[in-house]
């Protein structure tokens, strides 16, 4: 797919909270011996004072930082998320109104599992290549639920990152083309009423995460003429260390080109921030020209996929705002496992 | 734990934005937002959003927390002394482990202000935190 006219990213922020939780702390707490092999050291985990709003305000102003853009020239504010503090309230509107882009702007909290972050630059690309605005805000932030004692537990993690889209002048990475694979597949789901998702075990992995990531992938390769060669950098969805890395290889992109975009392998799965975190991490990196390769995937099923190429400006806005390092080494251990279920609200105060 | 709701709206720039006032006859800055002007009794002062950098100015750590902060405990409270002149009094955040010193560049960052109890209204605002990353 193809804007009208040219779109770049023109901001882009992140967010990662403090807190973390080493694997083997929870590990001992459901009696696991130490020598099992756990998916992460860590993960990330939300302050008590802390939700996906909070993240996402603060991602937000970070992209702001590094754009020409004020905040009243953005015309939409769009949240990724599976983990909204509220059920009936927009997430969108308290973080548009925290960087003060209300009233004259369109907002709305979007749902597609881990897929939902990727779906509003989607639909912020889409807005700006159309000319109906010039800067869009899409955002995928998530304080990533997990049933306690359920093996997700040691990955679902907490931080995501906002991405502002604009016209191709003030880009720091342009929008080269982008492509959208979706089935009907019951991989991940759950119903209202219920606190912690469930699976559908027999739908995860081939029929899911890699059919959806290769089909995506290959089509836009396909579409846009190129092979993973062509790309400096690839970042796919991680919600463990491997299931990217095997995803990549099928393609033929290699470690080197995906490894400084890992970060799954420092907090684990952030969810609908996991891809656009790692794409961060690329943008702190890349050299004017470099070329980046993004696919996510949400359970449901589906996959984004984009084809960016960093700009001269980039090296310039990289320092307005703290980044995807600064995040990941600004680190407080959470002493125990007690700690960390009254700070994940697992404890229900009566 | 009653929250105020139409207080809160109502002074949502300032929790949100950290908007105060200016006096358009004198250098006054202020926060929260004043209707006349104390140095000089200028009337319709306008709106001034603060950049939210500042330096801590004091600080005390809380352990035995009022009603609606218990999920907080222990945090820090602080005065900070905001880059462009006033100060203000706020909590302080992610201090857990960290050497709170007076004189330290601190920045504002908005967080849930209060316990989020299951059935209510979520209360967020200002707070500062130990400023991240590179100077500036
Ligand atoms: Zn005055």
């Amino acid at each position: 797919m193809k804007t009208g006219r040219e779109v770049g990213i023109a901001g882009y922020g992140v967010y990662i909270p403090a807190p973390r939780i080493d694997a083997r702390t929870i590990a001992a707490a459901w009696g696991r011996s130490p020598d099992t092999r756990l998916p992460v050291r860590e993960k990330s985990v939300p302050a008590a004072d802390e939700d996906t709003v909070t993240m996402a305000i603060e991602a937000a102003r970070g992209a702001l930082r590094r754009s020409r853009a004020g905040p009243s020239a953005v015309r939409a504010v769009w949240v990724g998320t599976e983990s909204k503090p509220y059920a009936v309230k927009p997430s969108s509107t308290i973080v548009a109104e925290a960087i003060g882009a209300t009233p004259w702007v369109s907002a709305a909290d979007l749902e597609f599992a881990c897929k939902a972050g990727s779906e509003a630059m989607q639909t912020a690309c889409a807005f700006v290549g159309s000319g109906m605005a010039e800067y869009a805000l899409a955002i995928g932030m998530d304080a990533a639920q997990s049933k306690p004692g359920d093996h997700l537990e040691f990955t679902a993690a907490a931080g995501g990152a906002a991405y502002l889209f604009g016209p191709a002048a003030d880009a720091l990475a342009l929008v080269e083309g982008s492509r959208s694979f979706v089935t009907d597949t019951p991989d991940f789901f759950r119903r209202q009423h219920m606190h912690y998702p469930e699976h559908g075990h027999r739908f995860t992995g081939e029929p899911s995460y890699f059919r959806h990531t290769l089909e995506a992938s290959r089509g836009l390769l396909e579409a846009l003429g190129r092979v993973p060669s062509d790309y400096r950098w690839a970042v796919f969805h991680q919600p463990n260390p491997k299931f990217m890395r095997k995803v990549a290889a099928e393609l033929g992109f290699g470690e080197a080109q995906i490894a400084p975009g890992a970060v799954v392998d420092r907090i684990g799965n952030t969810y609908s921030g996991a891809s656009l975190l790692g794409l961060a991490a690329f943008l702190d990196a890349a050299r004017a020209g470099d070329r980046i390769f993004f696919c996510s995937y949400g359970s449901g099923a589906g996959s984004d996929a984009f084809s960016l190429v960093a700009t001269a400006r980039l090296e310039a806005a990289r320092d307005a705002a703290p980044s995807v390092a600064d995040y990941l080494e600004r680190r407080q251990p959470i002493p125990d496992y007690g700690a960390y279920l009254r700070m994940t609200r697992a404890i229900r105060m009566l | 734990m009653t929250v105020e709701l139409p207080r809160y709206h109502r002074l949502r720039g300032a929790y949100y934005r950290l908007e105060g006032s200016a006096c358009p006859a004198c250098p006054g800055r202020y926060f929260p937002p004043r209707a006349v002007c104390p140095a000089c009794r200028t009337a319709g002062l306008r709106m001034f959003a603060f950049c939210g950098r500042g330096t801590l100015y004091s600080f005390s750590r809380v352990l035995q927390p009022p009603r609606g902060f218990a999920s907080m405990a222990p945090y820090a409270v602080g005065m900070v002394r905001l880059e462009e002149g006033p100060l203000i009094s706020c909590q302080l955040a992610d201090t857990d482990g960290v050497d709170l010193s007076i004189g330290m560049p601190v920045e504002m960052v908005t967080r849930k202000l209060r316990d989020a109890e299951e059935h209510g209204y979520i209360v967020y605002g200002y707070k500062f935190r130990p400023r991240l990353g590179r100077a500036r």
